[in-house]
């Protein structure tokens, strides 16, 4: 039986329908009359944000911590054009999110209205689907396949723009399960043939790593199970990108760490050096592989992904396949342990020899202060004092993001939320908003710089309004730190705009804010107030003082192979090609 | 070096007739950079609301297989066909060619009309508008013979194909 009402009523009943319990928005005049149904229920729970841009990495963040899409509620024009960098984020790296924006009426479109943006046009290229509803009579199916389109296959974000008469206009409802999409069907089995062809590489490695990425957190932890199933059953090493941390453990042995621009040495060198690399759910990204024509050149290349335009993109490889990282593992096991050759143990020993040589040059080290809290110490001390399995870990963007992703380690998956392919600064804040909205009990941190804390710093008054006790741990070095590295290697030390001028006093600034500003800058006094932060019931600015112009090592420089890495002896001894200077 | 070098290929793509679909298409190729030497767009399938798209485009092999695999991800594509290599295709393209003058040149724009079969389909005592179907190297043959003679303006449809045999796409 179908039942009539009216578009916004639609919106949310196919919300409840979808099990949304928390969206995260902004009201103004194009979407009232959707707000004015929210303030009629009680299914959805609507946090209100400071900015547009904040509702979307809040529900990144959401969706990150979770694995459900996150839900977004913005009005036409400004409030659409201010969700745009939070879509794109949501796009590069493959975030579930249904983001419902208001527009003006649907005669009106065209018009240059008050508040017209054309927000399909806009979005269509940072978006994995957008719609325009015509007509009250399509919204319903819509919203369904908005859900379905962005949960499934490469996950992304969705927007559906829905002009004010409509969310008035009477129509019939249609349930969930009455829609089945006419053209988009994404496959999940991995083909048969081509698994079995990755087995043969893989039963016969000599060299072998796993290289691991954002994919198999998106494919869930049952898959990241298997993952640590098949790596302990093959004795492999394991690497993952920075969007993939906590897919394997960090403190298993045959974990070397991240890869790419600034991970360890021995990931980089063993994804160089290795003659069978095993890729799933990662995607050649230019962070990871250094110069191209020089990118593990002796190895044969195994690439699991949904998605069939990531493989053979930048990079070919031998055995191609297209399905769900935990689908395709699931089979690989499955053929893997039906064969009657297994991989050779003292090839592999000699491998691990080679690796553990590597390791041995022990990149991350640092030259340690004893009066200046060093950067990297204060992650280490942060990570020592919070590590746990109810801790979920945000960033900003830069060499604060670095530093954790090299010593905050996890131990599961969905603990780690970042922006890894846009690199939003910005993002850290309103994301730990979304992860507590999600965790309301766990220990919800941003690692952030004082530059990108700024950029999105007035959700602290979302987190202090809906008592979302995010800890902001600001290392505070006063430079826009990767910006000062860059221009330091690549220009000759000119700081050109990358001092952070006019700082606020950030203790005051949380007071401003109702919550509590915590400052440290003597590596005495670290610990002790790391621990009063995780005992402040409520939100806390951490003004962490530390070194101003510390480098982030071990680095790839850009235009750089993986066996070309800089460690962080020899930083007086950086050169970058010519074209190496040209690439960001 | 075959993976450097360039080749042409004509792909087909069906999609769902819906407002925004050539959009979609057509950012995908400007967005990342990929050409389009002709295109051509008509619904196929008035009753089930299908589009049929066809792309010129050029490219490494590693460029165009990209080409592909992005298109088909699009969510109303329902296929996506490369004509060049899955098939053996008939390419045809459609060419509307005013040329105006009088005397000698004239008379020459009307002989060569007819020794390429195209089909006069306006007239006035100054000028001819010829319809001329074929290749693309038969149009642009044809349009470079009438240059010198009073050209003075061309419309084509850009290139559609389909494959030989019964299969369809």
């Amino acid at each position: 039986m179908s039942e009539t009402m009216t578009g916004a009523q639609m919106v949310l009943k196919a919300l409840a329908e979808h099990g949304v319990e928390h969206m995260f928005g902004y009201p103004g005049g194009a979407v009232l009359p959707i707000y004015d149904e929210l303030f009629q229920q009680e299914q959805v729970r609507h946090i209100l944000v400071r900015h547009e841009q904040g509702a979307t990495h809040a529900a990144e963040g959401y969706a990150r911590s979770t694995g459900k899409p996150g839900v977004v509620l913005v009005t036409s024009g400004p409030g659409a054009t201010n969700a745009v960098t939070g879509l794109t984020d949501a796009l590069m790296d493959s975030i579930p999110m249904v983001c419902i924006t208001g527009q003006v009426p649907t005669h009106m479109i065209g018009n240059d209205a008050f508040q017209e943006a054309d927000t399909v046009g806009i979005t269509r290229p940072c978006t994995k689907h957008n719609y325009l509803v015509q007509s009250v009579d399509d919204l319903a199916r819509i919203i369904h396949e908005a859900f379905h389109v962005a949960t499934t296959g490469r996950p992304g974000p969705v927007v559906i723009d829905i002009p004010k008469d409509i969310q008035f206009a009477t129509g019939e409802y249609v349930a969930k399960a009455s829609v089945r999409h006419k053209t988009y069907h994404p496959k999940v089995k991995g083909d048969l043939e081509a698994i079995n062809a990755a087995v043969d590489l893989i039963v016969n490695a000599k060299k072998p790593i796993f290289y691991t990425g954002g994919g198999m957190i998106n494919s869930g932890p049952e898959a990241c199970q298997l993952l640590r199933d098949f790596v302990k059953m093959t004795g492999f090493p394991i690497t993952s990108t920075l969007m993939g941390l906590g897919a394997f453990p960090a403190a298993d042995d045959q974990w070397l760490g991240m890869l790419g621009m600034h991970g360890t040495y021995e990931a980089n060198m063993a994804m160089h050096d290795c003659d069978v690399m095993i890729n799933i759910g990662a995607r050649f990204d230019d962070r990871i592989t250094g110069r191209l024509d020089a990118f593990s050149p002796n190895s044969k290349k195994i690439h699991v992904d949904i998605d069939p335009s990531s493989i053979n993109k930048t990079v070919m490889v031998d055995v191609g396949i297209i399905g769900d990282c935990g689908h395709v593992l699931e089979d690989m096991i499955r053929v893997y342990k039906s064969r009657a050759s297994q991989p050779d143990k003292a090839v592999l020993g000699a491998w691990w020899t080679q690796v553990n040589a590597w390791r041995g040059i022990n990149c991350l080290s640092f030259q340690d202060d004893k009066t200046e809290i060093k950067p990297q110490y204060a992650v280490q001390r942060l990570y020592e004092l919070t590590k746990g399995p109810n801790t979920y870990i945000t960033t900003e963007v830069g060499q604060h993001q670095m530093w954790a992703a090299q010593f905050y380690r996890f131990e599961e998956p969905n603990r780690w939320m970042t922006s890894g392919g846009l690199g939003t600064m910005g993002y850290g804040i309103p994301a730990a908003v979304g992860v507590q909205v999600a965790h309301p009990e766990a220990l919800v941190i941003d690692i952030a710089g004082e530059a990108s804390a700024l950029m999105t710093m007035q959700e602290l008054s979302t987190a202090v309004q809906y008592r979302l006790p995010i800890k902001i741990f600001i290392l505070n070095n006063e430079y826009m730190g990767m910006v000062r590295q860059w221009q330091e290697l690549l220009h000759n030390g000119r700081y050109s705009s990358s001092y952070s001028e006019a700082l606020p006093d950030f203790v005051k600034l949380a007071e401003a804010y109702g919550a509590t500003g915590i400052r440290a800058s003597d590596p005495a006094e670290l610990d002790a107030a790391i621990i009063k932060m995780m005992e402040t019931p409520g939100p806390v600015i951490f003004d962490c003082v530390v070194t101003k112009n510390e480098n982030c090592y071990p680095m790839i420089p850009s235009g750089a192979a993986h066996n070309e890495m800089i460690l962080g002896g020899d930083a007086g001894s950086v050169s970058v090609s010519d074209e190496g200077r040209v690439l960001v | 070096m075959t993976q450097k070098q360039i080749f042409s290929h004509t792909i087909a793509i069906l999609v769902d007739n819906e407002a925004g679909v050539l959009a979609r298409v057509i950012g995908l190729f400007s967005g990342r950079g990929y050409n389009i030497d002709s295109l051509a767009v008509a619904e196929v399938d008035g009753q089930s609301h299908l589009s049929r798209i066809t792309i010129v485009t050029v490219g490494t092999p590693m460029v165009v297989e990209q080409i592909k695999a992005q298109l088909g991800r699009l969510v109303p594509v329902h296929r996506v066909v490369d004509l060049t290599v899955e098939a053996e295709s008939v390419e045809r393209e459609l060419a509307l060619i005013k040329v105006a003058g009088s005397g000698e040149n004239r008379v020459e724009a009307l002989r060569l009309s007819e020794a390429f079969r195209a089909r006069v389909v306006d007239a006035t005592p100054g000028s001819f508008v010829f319809e001329l179907t074929g290749r693309k190297e038969k149009l642009d043959a044809f349009i470079d013979l009438m240059r010198p003679i009073g050209l003075q303006e061309v419309s084509r449809t850009g290139v559609v194909a389909i494959s030989r045999g019964p299969e369809a796409l």
